[in-house]
């Protein structure tokens, strides 16, 4: 077994014991790259000279005997939407590809320089996190390393694939509604959403500032558990982080769910709410998952039935508000200070800063900021950003009854498994009513967790979503450990070598 | 709620963006499209139900008053698009008489 198969557990014990060093660990992922990338695509930079620098920076503390932080020597990849010092931070924008070099690192790339951690690149995503399926990359889409003609989800569907693919060990991806759960479970590996507040923002390229977070994807749920102990924390540069004590995750791994009261929603296992079109519950995601839920059953967990019943609203819902605030967010976007300008033949400062946003933004992130604007303009506000903001109020309060019913939610992530390439670009509201079983989370702040639980029949990885009530991630770690402690999905990995 | 090319039009420029007629035709029919789904959300009586701006009921902190030093100015100017000496360059914002 090569060195970039392992978790970043396993590594952390043979780095400790001296069985490897760091350069070794580097070197060997950075071999993978070379060998996949041109297939995945998942990195718009890899920062090899940087990372093979830092590795010996690691194995000299080690040589001197210094005592080592949690992710010594660990690579670590990062989405492009997280600020990081000296390394271009594009958003897989036209609008930042140049002259966007942050002077600074997000708070949670400085946890991770702390903690030890070696950052690999910065992996592609959808443009401004908008989008499901890495498509809206303005540079190239990610491949999904299962199946090659397929999407790897989104947005941070570079931080899955690298993952999937062996590009890295560990990886950070940010959520809006859904975007580092999806793409876990389309790529068959675990992804955390923390709950809002549970991870500082800073230096996180703000979509949605009421619902963005931060959060792990890994290839086991021992491994989520420890990256989310290094990112978590109060930071008194987001005003929005929270001030409670960080618990030791990985103590919560303990493989028990007896008595647990699992929550299934009804609402997510029929029609697809809120579908137009009759899109449901694809089959081959129903039945991975219910065979989950009957398997945590028969491992001493209660299954309880629950209902959400203003789930069909959610979408809608959703959407209007994550617009109205990236029409506010996106308003910095002016190429004056950095980033992308039009040409300048002479036009007057406006004209300048309505061609530069036109020129910059792509198709789907000039759709929200539209979309948003209207449904912040004078006449339209109570209509559309009032109601969406009352309804916000009753997912929440759906939830607030269930969790009085069950301890936790079992649900599938999404629809259906990973789609193919092109299927969904030219009707962007399919692609939106694909997000219905993840926006929710978002919309009232609680954690969410999606871990491997089956294949679909042409082989594609299928996702199991745990849901809790607020600051509940050590309940979702416990239930998602204990599945994985039984089963042995997590364990593929998808066939994928140099091309011949 | 069917959008017009004007209303597009309109749309745009309070997000100052410059749009090309045949994004424009695209953008009508897809935001009519779109707004009608939202249109969804009018089935739900919300009379007696408050907005939800926010997941936390936080408070908003009061930092230290207390300076620090702040960015060296070139690493601020070395993203500038254009720049003279050490200011950012743009286009004439107020015409002179």
């Amino acid at each position: 077994m090569e060195l970039y198969q392992y978790t970043a557990h396993e590594l952390r014990d043979l780095l400790t014991s001296r069985q490897v060093s760091a350069l070794d660990v580097v070197d060997s992922v950075l071999a993978r790259i070379d060998e996949v990338e041109d297939q995945v695509h998942a990195y718009i930079t890899v920062a090899s000279h940087p990372a093979r620098d830092r590795a010996q920076q690691i194995d000299a503390q080690r040589a001197a005997g210094a005592g080592l932080p949690p992710l010594a020597g660990i690579p670590v990849a990062v989405k492009d939407n997280l600020c990081t010092a000296g390394l271009p931070t594009t958003c897989a924008s036209r609008m930042l590809a140049e002259r966007h070099v942050p002077i600074y690192d997000a708070t949670v790339v400085a946890r991770l320089q702390t903690a030890g951690a070696i950052i690999l690149g910065k992996t592609n995503m959808d443009e401004f996190a908008m989008g499901s399926s890495t498509e809206n990359s303005a540079f190239f889409p990610t491949r999904n390393p299962w199946h090659l003609d397929r999407v790897p989800g989104g947005t941070s569907g570079g931080s899955a694939a690298a993952l999937a693919a062996g590009e890295t060990i560990l990886a950070l991806g940010s959520d809006t509604g859904g975007s580092i759960r999806q793409p876990g479970s389309f790529c068959g590996v675990v992804g955390l959403k923390p709950t809002y507040g549970r991870v500082s923002r800073y230096g996180l390229v703000a979509y949605a500032s009421s619902l963005d977070q931060v959060g792990p994807l890994a290839r086991d749920v021992t491994d989520a558990a420890l990256l989310l102990a290094v990112l978590s924390g109060h930071d008194p540069r987001d005003s929005t982080s929270v001030d409670a004590p960080v618990p030791d995750y990985s103590r919560s791994l303990r493989a028990d769910v007896q008595g647990l009261r699992l929550g299934r929603p009804r609402e997510y296992f029929g029609q697809a709410p809120g579908a137009a079109r009759g899109a449901g519950l694809d089959p081959e995601v129903r039945a991975p998952v219910e065979r989950a839920i009957e398997q945590l059953a028969g491992w001493g967990a209660e299954v309880v039935d629950v209902s959400l019943p203003h789930t069909e609203y959610a979408v809608a819902a959703f959407y209007l508000i994550a617009m109205a605030e990236a029409s506010s967010n996106l308003a910095r976007y002016d190429g004056l200070r950095y980033g992308y300008r039009a040409g300048d033949d002479g036009v007057a400062l406006h004209e300048l800063i309505a061609r530069t946003r036109g020129q910059g933004f792509g198709a789907e992130v000039k759709r929200r900021i539209m979309l948003g604007t209207y449904a912040l303009s004078a006449g339209y506000y109570d209509a559309y950003y009032d109601q969406a903001q009352r309804v916000r109020t009753l997912i929440k309060h759906d939830y607030d009854c269930a969790f009085e019913l069950c301890d936790l939610l079992v649900s599938p992530v999404s629809p259906f498994p990973a789609f193919a390439l092109g299927e969904k670009v030219a009707d962007p509201l399919q692609m939106y009513l694909a997000d219905v079983y993840t926006v929710t989370a978002n919309l009232a702040g609680i954690p969410a967790l999606s871990v491997p639980c089956g294949f679909s029949d042409a082989g594609l990885p299928v996702g199991l979503q745990l849901q809790g009530p607020l600051f509940s991630e050590e309940l979702l770690l416990r239930v998602a450990y204990t599945f994985e402690q039984n089963t042995d999905h997590h364990r593929r990995r998808p066939p994928l070598g140099r091309r011949t | 709620m069917k959008i017009e090319v004007e209303q597009v039009e309109q749309i745009a420029r309070l997000a100052h963006l410059a749009l090309t007629e045949e994004e424009k035709a695209v953008y009508a029919s897809q935001l009519s499209a779109i707004l009608d789904y939202f249109a969804k959300l009018d089935e739900v009586d919300t009379a007696h139900v408050a907005p939800m701006s926010h997941p936390l009921a936080l408070e908003i902190p009061l930092r230290p008053d207390e300076s620090h030093i702040s960015y060296p100015r070139e690493s601020i100017l070395a993203n500038a698009p254009d720049r003279e000496g050490d200011l950012f360059r743009v286009p004439v914002v107020i015409e002179q008489e």
